[in-house]
């Protein structure tokens, strides 16, 4: 497979299950978080909104260590995989989608929520309805958590290790590291395409999310 | 009922994750793969890309993680790499002696030079390298001259620290002065900066011809005369008892070191770039300390070798078992 291929779809496949995963797992803390009433919920709210801007370069230093064979986590040989980029970009935008999804399913909760109920509802159904009326910003929130994991550096590269070998089986090197490296080798010219591939796919997806949106929602 | 459905959706996604993350670390077993930590220089010319094609054929997968000398050896210590590629001699001493490398090896040399504007405002073409930083300094005070930095702890700014050294300079306190710019970045956003600003800077060869052969940067080599100019590459193995390293991890990286200074791989090394950029980018290192060629083999010895060998006794870890010797 020619390689600028093949990095190109290491990225949409490693950033796409980062987002997948951030959102299986941000939809339901977002839920929790608008529809119960605990102690210390505006803190989590806060904290999750704090994180949004958290500098990869950080994150990723923070993994690396973690990940090391000595360090904590060592014992999971995530460090250099693919699967370790994944984890670490889901919990970069993780904030991204609970942040996103909790105030866009906070304004529309009140009104729908006590209407439904009033209709004779029972609360789950109240609470899809809910569900149903945030999805287009739920989208917007799984998308914006997509271009932020496939447009950021410091954890694919301290994480991913911008391994590639002709062929290989385990290579980690993504479209950001592979322009990172053009650029530090002076070719110049690779790096510029590969910077029009990166910016064509954040823009496509979000054409084509925009007219599911509003075609289907 | 509810409850139930959100148990089960939770426990299906667990299954994928978990699926997926044996799927990748069963891949990864059913190749040889061998961790190798190296400096950018050797990185950024590409030949490790073609030792990593050739040993891809023999099917093995080298994974270079290419960073800085200080940034590769302290990746070792973490127990990330089997083997390091990297060119400080005094942090390679020291990385040894907390007892992380062993069998270090020196594979290939080249210069470094002092590239600088064409009009050379300095006037420090074709100087030997201590008069020329002292040059350097003295119109930098004037005001007439800028030097870039790499500040990065690398290979070649450890080497820019002992050249100052050597012409009688505090690194530490010459670079607040303000002729003196740091970038804290690689060779190739250096070189940059420095063709930009007209400035001065120490380069190594293969960063700079590559460079220069693309019309990227205005700069020219003036200086490139001098024994302290020598540029050392070694490659060190991670120590097994130490390392958290199995034995197949040392006895692989024990056949690419032998690889890397057999005659093959001191070819590959020197006939690599020469077809693109006219000459060598790197320098075989084994044939002159086989015979003693000099006066490449004295300058070696002096600022290569540690107590008087390329390895000394001590450092030395089941070599003779794989059939390698030291100088």
């Amino acid at each position: 497979m020619d390689p600028i291929i093949e990095i190109t779809l290491r990225s949409l496949k490693v950033s796409g299950i980062a987002a997948i995963l951030a959102s299986v797992i941000g939809i339901p803390i977002s839920l929790l978080l608008v529809f119960t009433n605990f102690k210390g919920k505006e803190l989590i709210k806060s904290l999750f909104n704090g994180l949004l801007g958290i500098p990869t370069v950080v994150m990723g230093l923070f993994l690396y260590l973690l990940l090391s064979p000595k360090g904590p986590f060592g014992f999971l040989n995530l460090l250099y995989t693919e699967m370790g980029i994944s984890l670490g970009q889901m919990l970069l935008i993780l904030p991204i989608v609970v942040s996103f999804s909790t105030s866009s399913i906070e304004q529309i909760n009140i009104e729908i929520y006590e209407l439904a109920l009033t209709l004779s509802a029972s609360k789950s159904e109240a609470m899809m309805k809910v569900i149903n009326e945030a999805l287009p910003s739920i989208l917007l929130a799984f998308i914006a958590a997509f271009n932020r994991a496939i447009a950021e550096l410091g954890i694919a590269l301290m994480v991913g290790g911008n391994i590639f070998v002709y062929n290989g089986l385990a290579n980690t090197r993504v479209l950001t590291t592979a322009i990172q490296m053009h650029v530090a080798r002076g070719e110049i010219d690779i790096a510029l395409e590969l910077g029009f591939i990166l910016l064509g796919i954040v823009f496509i997806i979000s054409l084509v999310m925009n007219i599911v949106k509003r075609v289907w929602l | 009922m509810k409850k139930l459905k959100v148990i089960v959706i939770v426990v299906i996604f667990g299954l994928i994750i978990t699926t997926l993350y044996a799927f990748e670390q069963n891949k990864r077993k059913e190749v040889e793969i061998l961790t190798i930590s190296t400096t950018t220089s050797l990185y950024d010319t590409g030949f490790l890309d073609e030792v990593a094609k050739i040993f891809k054929e023999k099917g093995v997968e080298l994974h270079f993680i290419a960073k800085g000398t200080g940034a590769a050896l302290n990746d070792a210590k973490l127990g990330i790499s089997d083997m390091v590629l990297v060119h400080a001699r005094s942090k390679e001493e020291q990385f040894m002696k907390e007892g992380y490398g062993v069998n270090r090896k020196i594979f290939a040399y080249n210069f470094f030079i002092i590239v600088g504007p064409a009009d050379d405002p300095a006037g420090i073409k074709g100087m030997n390298v201590v008069e020329a930083m002292k040059k350097i300094v003295e119109m930098g005070r004037k005001g007439k001259v800028i030097w870039v930095s790499r500040g990065d702890l690398s290979g070649t700014n450890i080497k820019e620290i002992s050249l100052w050294k050597a012409a009688g300079f505090n690194y530490e306190e010459i670079k607040r002065e303000n002729w003196f710019r740091e970038t804290g970045s690689g060779m190739g956003n250096t070189l940059l900066y420095a063709s930009n600003k007209k400035a001065y800077t120490l380069s190594d060869t293969g960063t700079y011809l590559k460079y220069e052969k693309e019309g990227k940067i205005q700069l020219k080599i003036l200086v490139d005369k001098g024994e302290q100019l020598i540029n050392i590459y070694s490659v060190i193995i991670v120590n097994p008892e130490k390392g958290d390293k199995t034995e197949r991890d040392f006895e692989l990286a024990m056949k690419i070191e032998k690889w890397l200074v057999s005659d093959e791989g001191q070819e590959l090394l020197r006939n690599y770039g020469k077809d693109v950029y006219g000459k060598s980018l790197f320098y075989p290192a084994v044939e002159i300390l086989e015979n003693k060629i000099e006066p490449y083999y004295s300058w070696i010895v002096k600022y290569g070798f540690i107590n008087g060998s390329e390895c000394p006794e001590e450092y030395r870890y089941k070599a003779e078992d794989y059939g390698i010797t030291f100088w």
